[in-house]
């Protein structure tokens, strides 16, 4: 009975850990249709932010909650000014210019920091089912995953800020003609979606191996999820999420973590080939 | 002045042959001046692998800059060309012709991880040019125009897995790398395993890029063995000792690894996270013999900030003194001569102790040793003197075949 539990508790973690590392990309690429391939250096950004001010004497806590989302977040918006906003609307060149921007963030990081860089210990410790092991943090980042979702639904229905953001990426000339300034939504938008991603990041510190090239390992499913999610940028990737993150764990425990890994991305070719517009193209369609 | 067509046409041909000729006329002045010993070096100073290429190359440096310092060999200084191979085998490729075409070395020294061997090693073959690597590996390369002075399986695993079963248990679950080196070692590890009286309940392979070892933890619970033995390899992978503290379950099954502390583990994680794993390496930077101290201190000397060093960059010293002790017992730089020379019991006392040139394998009879993470830092406990290559010795005879150059895989 308890083994269950565990394993429940894994895809839990699984999921909610996907969840949170795909919903700034959702925002950045879903709303705005940037393909951000610096994705997961911003994620490593998170993760440094958090790594460093905490080594540096700061509260953990803030470290993770505060630092690394307001840092991100700065660093998406200069990157906004500077380069992503003449490149609305081209989607290819997006795609080099993000990707070559992502070549530079880890070397900067590298000059910087070196190859390696001490972690943060986890906090919070663990607990036991029965006779098996698992960790609070696993709990408090699902609650994290949660209290996203609510903050990310909330903001888009129901405040002023959301519909604006909703109605310029859905026609800007027909929000620029109302008095909205396009430019500027844009580039809010954009550095909430880093900031998201900051905070995955250093959500994601404490359990990860950090290095500048750690990035990588993140992006290429960050964006599976967020394209195998459609349009909608909370039902579409939650549910993708939940698909991706349930079937690598599941998987991983019942055979191995290679077949776990290739699970998942036959799931992601079998899914792109049923529902060509992604999981909220079909099921959850004109929702948020 | 007119300038008339015949007048271009002698001009023209006055310059372009000065320009020809240039390049001979120049290098042969500049190789007449000095006429150096060429050392190759082919190392990773960035991407993923740089932490543990870059104390190489300080220790090449070290090791050239001490021989220049006593004269040189044959009376001829040394000179390094050194190519930065970014973490990126088709830069090996690149930069392995570079040195065997252009630069004409008489030696190279490189490669790190076993794929960056063996894209190199055919080029070195072909050309003709000496090649040594120094890395910990699988083992198994059989092939005269190479010297692999790291430590192999039967040295390091058979010793690391029955201390690590005394003291915790016979039943062990294996963790390893997704390619050539965790799926070699894990082979191994279960080869010990059975050979001590135990029993291997799982063996799990991760791709390089995974970095959730939730479901692994459980799996690891559910089994219930009394040890791990890890050969994870590189930063994403140090996750699975994080999230295994995080869980709880540090202290309660005991970890032993190939892999873990050979480059910076210890130090990027928190002591409670990486207390009490056992290793087993050639060579530890926190030996206490004189001549470790003196090797560490210089390369701290010269680089404040290095990396740990580790067998990696011993082994690289190790690797050049011996080869500079084959080229003055050779008195020429002949490769063949120099070869000849090596495999005629060559040995050197390096920071590791003794070792010796074994001529059947081309590898290393050196020490050994078995260390325990103690705040952060190895703790050593165990030395074992004069360890042969015993599994590359099982399958390679230099001696009987000196026209080989495969890497056998060692059946198990």
């Amino acid at each position: 009975m308890a083994i269950y539990l565990i394993v429940a508790l894994d895809v839990l973690n699984g999921i909610s850990s996907l969840f949170l590392l795909c919903l700034g990309l959702a925002i950045i690429f879903g709303m705005m249709k940037i393909i951000n391939l610096a994705h997961g250096e911003f994620i490593m950004l998170g993760a440094y932010a958090t790594v460093i001010s905490a080594n540096a004497g700061v509260n953990i806590w803030i470290a993770m909650l505060v630092v690394a989302p307001l840092f991100v977040g700065l660093v998406g918006l200069v990157i906004e000014r500077c380069l992503i906003r003449f490149l609305y609307g081209r989607l290819v060149d997006s795609m080099l210019a993000t990707w070559g921007l992502s070549l530079l963030i880890i070397g900067i990081v590298t000059t910087i920091y070196g190859n390696t860089q001490q972690g943060v210990p986890t906090p919070l410790g663990g607990f036991s089912i029965g006779s098996y092991q698992s960790s609070y943090y696993t709990l408090f980042l699902a609650g994290m995953a949660v209290v996203m979702m609510a903050v990310v639904y909330g903001v888009m229905s129901y405040t002023r800020f959301g519909l604006i953001a909703r109605a310029t990426m859905q026609n800007p000339a027909m929000a620029a003609t109302l008095g909205v300034n396009p430019a500027r939504v844009y580039m809010s938008t954009f550095a909430v979606g880093a900031a998201i991603t900051g905070l995955a990041g250093g959500l994601l510190a404490p359990v990860s191996g950090i290095t500048p090239g750690m990035g990588g390992a993140y992006v290429a499913k960050a964006f599976m999820t967020v394209v195998g999610g459609g349009a909608a940028i909370l039902s579409g990737t939650m549910s993708a999420a939940s698909l991706f993150g349930a079937v690598n764990q599941v998987g991983a425990f019942f055979t191995t973590p290679v077949y776990g890994e290739v699970l998942v991305f036959t799931a992601a070719i079998v899914l792109i080939r049923l529902l060509p517009q992604g999981i909220s193209g079909r099921f959850f369609k004109g929702n948020l | 002045m007119t300038f008339s067509r015949r007048r271009f046409l002698q001009r023209s041909a006055i310059a372009t042959t000065t320009l020809i000729a240039a390049p001979a006329v120049f290098r042969s002045g500049a190789f007449g001046a000095e006429n150096p010993i060429v050392v190759g070096s082919l190392h990773d100073q960035s991407g993923p692998i740089a932490a543990s290429g870059t104390p190489m190359v300080y220790a090449l440096q070290l090791a050239v800059d001490e021989i220049n310092a006593g004269g040189g060999l044959l009376g001829r200084p040394l000179k390094v060309i050194h190519y930065d191979t970014q973490s990126n085998i088709q830069m090996y490729s690149q930069f392995a012709q570079q040195l065997a075409v252009k630069d004409k070395v008489d030696v190279v020294h490189g490669g790190i991880t076993s794929a960056s061997r063996e894209a190199v090693r055919p080029t070195f073959d072909r050309f003709k040019v000496l090649y040594f690597y120094n890395v910990l590996y699988e083992g198994g390369v059989c092939d005269r125009n190479t010297f692999c002075t790291g430590t192999t399986p039967a040295q390091t695993v058979e010793k690391l897995v029955p201390s690590a079963m005394k003291k915790a248990g016979k039943k062990a679950y294996i963790i390893a790398a997704d390619y050539n080196y965790g799926q070699i070692t894990a082979k191994w590890m279960t080869k010990y395993v059975k050979d001590n009286g135990g029993e291997v309940l799982a063996t799990d392979f991760f791709p390089l890029d995974v970095t959730n070892f939730g479901t692994t933890i459980s799996k690891i619970q559910a089994a219930k063995p009394d040890l791990i033995l890890s050969a994870l390899v590189g930063g994403n992978h140090t996750a699975f000792y994080r999230q295994w503290t995080s869980a709880g379950m540090k202290g309660k099954i005991p970890i032993a690894s190939t892999t873990f502390g050979l480059v910076n583990e210890p130090t990027t994680l928190d002591a409670a996270e990486s207390d009490s794993i056992l290793g087993a390496y050639g060579y530890f930077e926190e030996l206490t013999t004189p001549a470790s101290k003196s090797f560490v201190e210089k390369i701290k000397k010269a680089h404040p900030d290095s990396p740990y060093v580790s067998e990696l960059a011993a082994c690289t010293y190790e690797g050049v003194m011996l080869w500079a002790a084959g080229v003055k017992k050779a008195a020429s730089i002949d490769r063949m001569k120099v070869i000849a020379a090596l495999e005629d019991g060559i040995a050197f006392d390096g920071p590791s102790g003794k070792v010796t040139l074994d001529k059947p394998t081309h590898h290393t009879t050196r020490n050994a040793f078995l260390a325990e993470v103690k705040d952060r830092k190895w703790s050593v406990l165990e030395s074992y003197s004069d360890v042969k290559p015993a599994d590359t010795a099982s399958v390679c005879d230099l001696v009987k075949n000196p026209n080989d150059t495969k890497q056998y895989i060692i059946n198990l």
